[in-house]
């Protein structure tokens, strides 16, 4: 009987942008990780996002954004899953986020921002930091 | 009764979320809340759903759960969705989600937990009968199990549900190949999805044929063939009809208590089982179990030499 923990990692897409093979990208990488990740797909509400994380007990949501509306919706995100008493769970937003925005969603409460072109293998690497308690919270370099 | 266990029973979501990861990965909070639970367990219709990768296992689902909420707004359905982890890695992406609709996503009613498969090759994962337990002393009923979906006879998923719903989409396969997946040994009910596509008919007619040559898992009862378009719900209220009919068939038979009691005669062996070889290998210092090992590696003794030399001689009758 295994008692091994895996890491679980919720990886979603608010919004209405219409592609996501970033998320499909990051959600491979973060598998060939060793993770387990649990995909949405498109056009998820900030309300499904954060009772997905709930039901599946994620230790992680990765939020993938490329329509510009990171502003709008991370913040409704982050309260859907203050709602649900999720505050612990680390958020990490990726996709087209310009620079002067990244204080700011850090500011929010994400852990950390990742622009396009970001090593899939850092991002597996900053999970497990944050997984383990051990990660700087700082943002990572766009 | 912990208060883990209570906040699972009085339907607090987050709690259950929590055990289920616990049950998961059999920690001893886990076990703990496993032990509390037991007694609330043994209600709720188990149903399994196999069938080949892209037949629509998932949506299926997603359109029964819709229906059985519309017919029964007090009800709480319950799914497991089982995919599977690599072999390599150990990670596993778990997918079945995308299926979900958004009203099912946020419905208090419904709770959809992913599993991947850990290693198991049956369909199913290691804690899945656990997770299922859970769910059941949640109160969640009917718990819909789906499987990894391999395509080729399930027989995990025939031993843990009461109902096996097996998902054929036209264009697969011909019968043959349904004969060779060994389908008909294991399904309850048989569903040809995509029924909007030309060849579902000529499927439906092959699977009907395969059944008059011989019965199903269970002589007393007849799976029907039927035809649904999961996407859009056609066929749906049938296929919900039908397992009610299976479940109170079981229940008429008494073939429902007697598999209840067969699967917990089969987790009192195996849970003894663990229990002995756990208690007897505390008993043995390492080094002696490893030298015998060694021993067999390097092939100077047999598996039967090796637990001859490890295991004291059976006390002689009394």
């Amino acid at each position: 009987m295994t008692t091994d923990r895996k890491i679980r990692v919720l990886i979603a897409k608010p919004g209405l942008d219409g592609h996501d093979r970033g998320a499909k990208i990051v959600a491979r990488a973060l598998r060939d990780a060793g993770m387990e990740v649990i995909y949405t797909g498109l056009r998820q509400t900030p309300a499904m996002i954060a009772e997905a994380a709930l039901q599946e007990d994620v230790d992680v949501v990765g939020l993938s954004i490329l329509s510009g509306a990171h502003m709008t919706l991370v913040p409704q995100v982050l309260q859907a899953l203050r709602e649900r008493g999720l505050d612990d769970v680390p958020v990490i937003v990726g996709g087209i986020i310009p620079p002067q925005d990244v204080p700011k969603l850090r500011a929010l409460g994400v852990a950390k921002v990742y622009g396009p072109g970001a090593p899939t293998r850092q991002i597996a690497a900053d999970i497990q930091a944050l997984v383990r308690g051990t990660a700087p919270a700082e943002a990572s370099a766009p | 009764m912990n208060a883990w266990a209570q906040r699972v029973r009085q339907g607090d979501r987050r709690a259950l979320a929590r055990v289920l990861t616990w049950v998961e990965n059999d920690t001893p909070e886990g076990r703990r809340a496993l032990h509390d639970l037991f007694t609330a367990t043994g209600r709720a219709h188990i149903v399994g759903i196999t069938g080949p990768p892209g037949a629509g296992k998932s949506t299926l689902v997603a359109a029964l759960a819709r229906h059985l909420r519309q017919q029964r707004p007090q009800s709480r359905v319950g799914i497991l969705a089982v995919d599977p982890s690599s072999p390599y890695t150990g990670g596993a992406l778990l997918g079945d989600r995308v299926r979900l609709p958004a009203d099912l996503v946020q419905d208090a009613g419904v709770f959809f937990r992913s599993m991947a498969s850990r290693g198991a090759q049956g369909g199913l994962a290691p804690a899945t009968q656990r997770a299922v337990q859970v769910l059941d002393a949640a109160g969640y009923d009917p718990i819909f199990v789906e499987t990894v979906g391999a395509g080729q006879a399930e027989v995990d998923i025939m031993r843990l549900a009461h109902t096996v719903i097996v998902v054929q989409a036209p264009g697969l396969g011909d019968d043959i190949q349904a004969i060779k997946a060994g389908i008909l040994e294991i399904a309850h009910i048989l569903v040809v999805n995509k029924a909007d596509r030309a060849d579902a008919e000529r499927t439906r007619r092959a699977l009907e044929d395969m059944l008059r040559l011989g019965p199903g898992p269970d002589p007393t009862w007849t799976p029907p063939v039927l035809l649904t378009v999961a996407t859009t719900g056609q066929g749906v209220p049938a296929v919900a009809e039908a397992l009610a009919a299976h479940r109170q068939h079981l229940h008429r038979t008494g073939a429902w208590q007697r598999q209840d009691e067969a699967r917990l005669a089969q987790a009192l062996d195996a849970a003894l089982r663990d229990a002995l070889w756990q208690r007897w290998r505390a008993t043995l210092p390492d080094e002696a179990y490893q030298a015998v090992l060694r021993a067999l590696q390097r092939r100077e003794i047999s598996p039967a030499e090796a637990v001859a030399r490890l295991l004291p001689p059976a006390p002689p009758p009394a």
